[in-house]
């Protein structure tokens, strides 16, 4: 810490430690990428866990997230209101979540959220279209659209109600091998 | 804190329709982001003149769709086709009793509710605790344990219950250790200040419990030391992990590659690293053992040394053989006033006064074991990586994996983006091509044209493989014939220059071959191609799985291409190999022929650092230019992963064949690597694209670690043990100089034992009958071939379960969609019949039933 003033206090970093995938350094690291997104808003000092919460339009901007055609999704999923707005503590889960080391489960379980577009605990095809156009930027026809809607619901969906429960869409990332090194930000 | 107004996200918010409607099920999240939908959705229709698909029986729009939990119910039912399910009119005809049981069902909770995220992960919590064989929680535990199956259909103590659950999974995670808590914390998906005032709790409240047990207990400070010490350890352990984290070197860099070029790049560059990590491992023991021992004691020199005249660093001869660079330089006597090393250190005997140490014994030793960890690490590395890509069943659900998990969250570039996007697209659209070829047949003509082709190009590149094979060895044989004199040293670099010459030239032939047998159906090219694989070279079978896969069509040329180059490599080092051990040794009667094969793979590696350095300048660069010149549209060329990462394997071959005559090679090795990572990125950032064809990173990176262990690890394994157990040493030079064969030297060490007195008797022992008797290594190779196929069969075991279970749950999923019907036939002619009651006594009502029952 030297005599620089310390932005958390030490429990405050154990207990962040405890609770992510990062190490004391990363911690910081990551503290300092969010406060560089907005200075004159995040305070250098977060013992007293002040209440800040840095808009969707300055997390989008970052250059992890800009290019990402699920930029808005990952926001909303990971800040407390579903607005996207982001405080510190959404800042790291997001990341944490995103890391090498967070399990297979966890991250399953974000995706689905991101995926699952009108928040109603379902993949169902309206949100599969979304990812799909999303994916494409919007360059297949919506015949192709909805044809690949269908493979995929034929695919996933084991008790076809016609909608992709949790369940559904674990089982399809327990088959995917590249869904761990791919759902991933470095940081 | 005050925001500038100008950031404000803006929230469609609908109070008036949340006051007027509420849900039955009071889930006001659901609730709002329906509304936030349904707005959405309203634009999108008024701007892009998007039909809203969902209810073609009704006009779309949040006024006429005041009951909105009756969309959000039916919302996927209707959207997703299966309506011919749920009876002709779609789901909105269901009452509102129906959808607050459909709401409320378990699989509706999993997932959404908090109480249930908790609960679930309390269940996990009490099996971690029980598996811990400590004493379960009690009655308490036990009777109030709440479980998904008794989650109440009222939905208003959720609050209570929440709270409860939340105690409860507090109690829990106080009885595991620090490091399961944390492990499960971590885990959970919940919002990280949800994990903090758990984790808060929980340490609170166990330090709390504590201190009464501790006063009542007999020893108190016991227990408060134990705590004590736990919490020291925790933090040791958060301050060791984040040392090792300091330790990931290139993290920036591997960032902008990834960001960059997406996934399938950055398989290169870490396997580059991968590369680095195994070389590190053979180096230490090498350096700590025999190396720097040796140069602690140097010998006499044995005649005039040459001086330093910089050809060297190019031939590897002259003044680096009199070095501990060769084999040669390393002395047969024992070294004293030092003890062994841990490896032989319980053979370490007082003997006339100092400790000594048996360089020949070491020398043997050191090697065998680092070998050994090796072979172990990427054995063990490679099951990994067979575990994590291959799963049992992993086989159907293109569609769905080609859309959930191919979008790589690494890019961070605008451009790489578009053309990921870009990649998908292709992929999802030759994925439909195919399904509609596969629907309709092929001409048997196409077939058969198609094979004739591929069949002419592998005879040529067959062919061209044996021409390159018997040109090194006529060359080698020419090399034999006239010996080189001291004076004219660089003629040696002759066939090495002519090997990486063959090794240059060839890729770019088979490449423009590759070219030639495009066809229509990649697929069927590349099972085709694989297939003739398999069939010839049973070692190849786990390329054929790892690149069959209809997971995504790889680029058709790149199996093909990377399946010749390395018949091609590894052909060239086979000759290679008999030259030295076979021709070589007879040749080189009363000279140190070690010293010489350790100086031919120095060559050898040492050009062919040289060359991949021309190739990335000339062919990357040059390449660039011509293509920036005349042809504008098709811009830079794209980074071909197959070719480098068989250079990368190639060169690691060399190490591994040389290192036993020359124990400094891993260090060249080690530079070698970490120039090229610098040039090859400087080079991909400057003159490359990312592959434009979608590519497994993760079956590749199998691969990769696969050709690293078979063709190239089990080969020089091979090489060595030959040349350790028949291959007579040279009688001039290195530590075994006087022996028949390396090997003896152990032979020798035991006889000595034997004669050292009975305490030691059991390694002499151990050494005749589990050494020297072939009969263990059956009984092993026998365990080892029943394990595999036990395994086998738990594996076939395991995929019939999943058959059966599949099964069983589309039957449940039928099940339950008839079980929802009937519940809505039971409730509407409830509903009838109170409609007709009601019409019977009042006059007749001027509202929809629906409605009315919102009331």
């Amino acid at each position: 810490m030297g005599n620089k003033p310390a932005v958390f206090t030490h429990e405050q970093l154990e207990a962040y430690q405890d609770c992510t995938f990062f190490t004391r350094k990363e911690i910081m690291r990551l503290f300092y990428r969010y406060q560089d997104l907005a200075p004159q808003l995040v305070p250098l000092d977060y013992t007293s866990s002040p209440d800040v919460k840095v808009p969707y339009e300055l997390i989008s901007s970052m250059p992890e997230l800009k290019d990402n055609p699920f930029r808005q999704r990952i926001a909303q999923v990971f800040s407390e209101d579903g607005d996207g707005h982001m405080t510190l503590d959404n800042f790291l889960d997001m990341f944490s979540v995103m890391s090498e080391m967070a399990p297979r489960d966890l991250k399953a379980y974000y995706a689905f959220k991101i995926y699952d577009f009108n928040d109603d605990d379902y993949i169902c095809a309206w949100d599969l279209e979304q990812t799909v156009t999303k994916l494409t930027r919007g360059e297949l026809s919506a015949e192709e659209v909805s044809l690949v809607c269908e493979k995929v619901l034929d695919e996933a969906d084991a008790d076809h109600d016609g909608r992709l429960s949790l369940d559904d869409f674990q089982h399809v990332i327990l088959r995917a091998p590249d869904f761990l090194s791919t759902f991933h930000i470095r940081i | 804190m005050a925001q500038p107004p100008a950031f404000v996200f803006n929230v469609p918010e609908t109070p008036e329709d949340q006051g007027q409607d509420p849900s039955p099920y009071d889930e006001s999240e659901v609730h709002d982001s329906f509304h936030q939908l349904i707005q959405e959705q309203s634009l999108r229709a008024a701007e892009e003149g998007l039909e809203l698909r969902v209810l073609p029986q009704r006009e779309p729009g949040p006024e006429t769709l005041g009951a909105s939990e009756l969309l959000d119910m039916s919302f996927c039912f209707v959207g997703s086709g299966h309506q011919a399910l749920l009876g002709p009119e779609g789901v909105p005809d269901y009452s509102t009793a129906t959808l607050r049981i459909l709401a409320s069902m378990p699989s509706r909770t999993i997932g959404r509710s908090r109480g249930a995220i908790l609960s679930q992960y309390y269940n996990r919590t009490v099996r971690l605790r029980r598996r811990g064989s400590r004493p379960p929680l009690g009655g308490v535990g036990r009777s109030a344990r709440p479980s998904l199956r008794l989650y109440d259909l009222e939905l208003d103590p959720t609050a209570f219950q929440e709270e409860e659950k939340r105690t409860l999974l507090v109690k829990e995670l106080q009885g595991l250790t620090v490091t399961q808590r944390d492990h499960m914390l971590r885990g959970m998906p919940l919002s990280l200040a949800e994990k903090r005032s758990l984790r808060e709790e929980s340490w609170t409240q166990s330090g709390k419990q504590r201190g009464p047990q501790g006063r009542r207990g007999l020893l108190p400070c016991c227990s408060r030391l134990r705590y004590a010490c736990g919490l020291a350890l925790h933090s040791l352990g958060l301050a060791l992990l984040s040392a090792l984290q300091a330790l990931t070197p290139w993290r920036y860099a591997l960032k902008q590659i990834g960001g960059q070029f997406g996934s399938s790049v950055l398989s290169y560059f870490l396997f580059l690293k991968t590369l680095l990590a195994f070389n590190a491992l053979l180096l230490l023991p090498l350096l700590a053992f025999i190396v720097g021992v040796q140069a602690a004691f140097p010998p006499a020199p044995a005649g005039s040394v040459p001086t330093f005249t910089g050809l060297e660093l190019l031939t590897g001869g002259g003044r680096f053989s009199h070095s501990v660079m060769y084999y040669g330089y390393y002395s047969n006597t024992t070294l004293n006033q030092l003890c062994g090393p841990p490896l032989d250190g319980s053979q370490c005997t007082p003997e006339a006064g100092g400790l000594p140490y048996n360089m020949p014994l070491a020398y043997l030793f050191t090697m065998g074991m680092s070998f050994f960890i090796t072979c172990i690490t990427l054995v063990y590395s490679m099951s990994r990586s067979f575990g994590e890509s291959y799963r049992v069943g992993s086989t159907s659900g293109v569609h769905a994996i080609t859309v959930f998990c191919s979008w790589d969250y690494k890019v961070t570039q605008k451009w790489p983006s578009r053309l990921q996007q870009d990649n998908i697209r292709t992929q999802l659209k030759e994925l439909l091509a195919e399904w509609q070829l596969q629907q309709g047949p092929r001409s048997v003509w196409g077939r058969l044209r198609q094979v004739a082709i591929l069949g002419f190009v592998w005879l040529l590149c067959l062919g061209t493989t044996l021409g390159c094979t018997l040109a090194v060895y006529a060359f080698s044989e020419l090399m034999i014939k006239n010996p080189v004199s001291a004076e004219r040293e660089w003629e040696l670099l002759a066939l090495p220059l002519v090997v990486c010459l063959l090794n240059l030239g060839a890729p770019y032939l088979y490449r423009g071959l590759a070219a030639l047998e495009r066809h229509d159906s990649p697929i069927l090219e590349v099972y085709v191609a694989i297939c003739r694989c398999v069939t010839r070279w049973g070692r190849w079978a786990f390329l054929g799985q790892g690149l069959c896969l209809p997971g995504a069509p790889p680029s058709a040329s790149t199996p093909l291409v990377l399946c010749r180059n390395l018949i091609l490599k590894m052909v060239i080092l086979g000759i290679l190999c008999y030259h030295w051990l076979g021709r070589r040794v007879g040749a080189l009667k009363g000279q140190c022929w070690e010293n010489f094969v350790g100086q031919e793979l120095y060559r050898l590696m040492v050009m062919d650092f040289v060359f991949t350095l021309l190739d990335t300048l000339f062919g990357e660069l040059v390449w660039r230019f011509i293509s920036e010149k005349q042809r504008k549209k098709r811009g830079k060329p794209e980074f071909d992963i197959a070719r480098n990462v068989l250079e990368l394997i190639y060169g690691q071959t060399l190490t591994w064949l040389g290192v036993l005559f020359s124990p400094l090679l891993p260090a060249m090795q080690i530079m070698k690597l970490l120039v090229l990572f610098y040039v090859k990125k400087t080079s991909l950032m400057a003159n490359c694209r990312a592959p434009r064809r979608p590519w497994l990173a993760s079956h590749m990176s199998t691969v990769f670690v696969s050709l690293l262990c078979f063709p190239s690890f089990l080969g020089a394994a091979v090489f060595l043990c030959y040349a350790i157990w028949q291959v007579r040493p040279s009688s001039i030079c290195g530590p075994f100089r006087t022996l028949d064969t390396m090997y003896e030297a152990g032979k020798v060490w035991v006889r000595h034992l034997e004669k050292a007195g009975p305490r030691v008797s059991w390694l002499p022992w151990i050494h005749r009958y589990l050494v020297e008797n072939t009969f263990p290594i059956y009984l092993v190779s026998a365990l080892l071939l029943a394990v595999i196929y036990l395994n086998i069969q738990v594996v076939k075991g395991q995929r019939k379960v999943i058959c059966l279970l599949k099964e069983q749950i589309s039957n449940e999923g039928e099940d339950k969609i008839f079980l929802i019907n009937k519940l809505h036939s039971v409730y509407e002619g409830k509903e009838r019949s109170r409609v007709g009651r009601a019409q019977e006594a009042e006059v007749p009502p001027t509202l929809p039933a629906d409605e009315r029952d919102a009331r």
